[in-house]
């Protein structure tokens, strides 16, 4: 999950690190209240998780009250890249002498993490690295030995922080390792990490992304999440335990597997390029045990896309058994008829592996005429691609 | 022979009474794989019976191994529990651990991955988030089911499960040496370059098929590995070509994040080196038949 900028500073604030004074607004009169609070200059920032916000007029200087509530009522409903401005950060200032760039991420290639450190940061550090590679510092992490304030030292050495900021950075490399474990987080980046005219080290911006696989240690972590911004769909099936993304295609899609369903979108979108080019209209991984229950809730989530035409059931029976699956996709049928919701779209169904035979029997029994049986990935694909070509 | 886990591996289940610890291991003794207890320090000292199999249960791991000699652990615990039960295992220095479960955080998988490199890697840890292994005729560790092929000439590598389980089912015919679930978390144990390595040095694996999906850039550098040090046919298969960047498809690892691990780059970095990569299962399956039996 990633975060906004006003939440990583208030999770840099709640962890003692230096920011600057802040708060964030939903609407004029709340950025008035922040403005009255802080009292003088402030910045107010467009909240959206897109880069070249600046650019697009969403960060402004405002002396006072009035002109605090006139430039958060600018921002707030800004289309920035396609993103909708619903909050506004604002801050004090500062006055600010250099800027550098400091983070903690996720090493996938070498199974550890990694700090990156430059003095010349409030840029774009992957330009920095390939123009400039001797003024970026990566250094790995051992996950058990951490960030201690030798270590802290010798990246501040390695990267030539000044030494008249060189003790604050160790300490902020110190508190901001202890916020990455602590938090549970993936990557914190703090760019840029400034130098004030007096000499105070501050972190300026935050990009935090927490691991939502450690959500069992941080309850507090859901209030984190952006309601404004969830699609409704993703939302009705997390409630449902279903891992379920949406796309803009044409063709749903239930598989059981994330990697089956992620190859399934592949061979969905090759055979829609011979039919309308019709695309998939979602990722649903309905996982083992596919039973009627949770086929029912799969069916329902799908075919509440409008856009849905037909839909693809690709399922391999490995540990789940096909004639379980069949039975719970005629059994979801009823069901969802029984709620009301009757299913008028084509169901393309591929089973295959453990008791396929017995499990298309049994759709071949059901004499569902919305019930089309097709015995391989690739022609049950084709089969689906065509079928939403014809329904769009 | 095959890689890793033979006939002769014992293995023990960490959370082998647990609801899906049990129904594995009573999976896995039906495969023929020699399970020849469980750790439990709560029930230690007491037997479950797995249709006439009394397994006992240990203290630990290091009991287990000393009481049954056994050289494999898997690993059903739940997450909160998966770093304990993987650093014991590394402290009893236990050869194979094959770790099942599903959502443990980064953290912890990089915690006990630095535990294990710290104590000198004795330890070889498949997983988290993964199927297992499976050396078809031989033995199973994990919840590849074990009906789908037989043994033959073609070992296995891959990130997700059932994705495995239609390679397995498309090339039942020639049959499988040797199939490994690598797992689909951002950290994993065991990567697809060791599974090419040993692969490349098994007697009884003729060719390799590898299965990778969209997120970092383990099959780029799979592929770099395969130019310097593979002389077996290697035939590739990348999921998630049309997933946008961005999301998260499923296994926490599978996430495009810029332009940095698309399925396009992992295709052109692996035909580069000349492994041929199918554009379905189905094809990747032809692909890898074609070569079978031209040989």
């Amino acid at each position: 999950m990633d975060l906004y900028e006003y939440q990583g500073r208030d999770l840099f604030e709640r962890h003692g690190l230096p920011v600057l004074a802040g708060g964030v607004a939903t609407t004029p009169e709340e950025a008035r209240a922040i403005a009255e609070r802080l009292g003088g200059r402030v910045v107010v920032k467009a909240q959206v998780k897109v880069g070249g916000r600046g650019k697009a007029g969403g960060v402004k200087l405002a002396e006072g009250a009035e002109e605090t509530v006139a430039r958060a009522t600018d921002i707030l409903g800004m289309d920035i890249k396609g993103h909708t401005v619903h909050k506004v950060m604002i801050t004090v200032t500062a006055d600010v002498a250099e800027e550098y760039y400091f983070s903690y991420l996720l090493d996938r290639a070498n199974r550890t993490f990694l700090c990156i450190a430059s003095v010349a940061g409030g840029m774009d550090i992957e330009q920095v690295a390939a123009d400039t590679p001797e003024k970026v510092v990566k250094a790995p992490i051992d996950a058990v030995k951490g960030v201690d304030e030798a270590k802290a030292r010798e990246i501040v050495e390695a990267a030539g922080f000044p030494a008249e900021v060189a003790d604050q950075v160790v300490e902020t490399a110190v508190g901001l390792w202890k916020a990455f474990v602590a938090e549970d987080a993936t990557l914190v980046e703090v760019n840029p990490l400034a130098k004030t005219k007096d000499g105070k080290l501050l972190l300026l911006d935050a990009k935090i992304s927490l691991d939502e696989n450690a959500g069992f240690r941080h309850p507090d972590h859901e209030a984190l999440v952006d309601q404004a911004t969830v699609d409704p769909l993703e939302q009705a099936a997390k409630e449902k335990d279903l891992n379920y993304v949406k796309l803009d295609g044409e063709v749903g899609i239930i598989g059981n597997g994330a990697g089956l369903v992620m190859s399934t979108l592949d061979v969905v979108a090759y055979a829609g390029e011979r039919h309308g080019n019709v695309k998939p209209a979602n990722f649903l991984d309905i996982g083992g045990g596919a039973s009627a229950a949770v086929m029912a809730n799969g069916l329902e989530i799908v075919l509440s896309d409008p856009s849905v035409k037909s839909v693809f059931v690709n399922v391999f029976g490995g540990i789940t058994a096909c004639d379980a699956v069949a039975n719970g996709i005629v059994q979801a049928l009823d069901l969802l008829k029984q709620r009301g919701e009757e299913v008028t779209k084509p169901l393309v169904v591929r089973l295959d592996g453990n008791n396929a035979e017995a499990g298309r029997a049994i759709l071949d029994g059901a004499n569902n005429p919305l019930i089309e049986r097709v015995d391989t990935m690739d022609g049950a694909a084709e089969r689906a691609a065509e079928l939403a070509a014809a329904g769009v | 022979m095959a890689i890793w886990l033979t006939k002769d591996s014992k293995v023990i289940v960490q959370g082998m009474t647990g609801s899906e610890g049990s129904k594995h291991t009573r999976r896995m003794l039906a495969a023929g794989t020699n399970v020849v207890g469980g750790v439990n320090p709560r029930k230690a000292g007491t037997t479950v019976d797995f249709d006439g199999a009394e397994l006992p249960v240990f203290a630990s791991v290091a009991d287990a191994m000393k009481e049954t000699g056994a050289d494999v652990t898997v690993i059903f615990v739940p997450p909160q529990f998966t770093k304990g039960a993987v650093i014991e295992a590394i402290d009893a220095e236990i050869p194979l651990a094959v770790v099942i479960t599903e959502g443990v955080p980064v953290h912890d998988t990089a915690a006990f991955w630095a535990y294990n490199v710290a104590k000198g890697e004795r330890t070889r840890i498949i997983g988290p988030n993964c199927p297992g292994i499976a050396s078809p005729g031989a033995s199973n560790a994990g919840i590849i089911p074990a009906d789908i092929t037989g043994a033959g000439r073609i070992g296995l590598v891959s990130k997700s499960g059932t994705l495995t389980y239609q390679m397995m089912y498309e090339l039942r015919d020639i049959g499988f040496s040797t199939c490994v679930g690598i797992g689909g978390d951002p950290i994993i144990g065991t990567t697809h370059i060791d599974a090419l390595a040993a692969f490349e040095a098994d007697p009884d694996t003729d060719a390799i098929v590898m299965i990778g999906e969209i997120g970092g850039d383990a099959e780029e550098r799979a592929a770099e590995f395969i130019k310097a040090n593979v002389t077996k046919p290697v035939v590739g298969y990348i999921a998630g070509f049309t997933a946008p960047p961005g999301k998260t498809m499923g296994h926490a690892g599978a996430i495009i994040s810029g332009s940095a691990g698309t399925a396009d780059a992992k295709k052109a970095a692996l035909e580069a080196v000349g492994v041929k990569v199918g554009k379905t299962p189905t094809e990747t399956a032809k692909l890898m038949r074609e070569l079978m039996s031209g040989r």
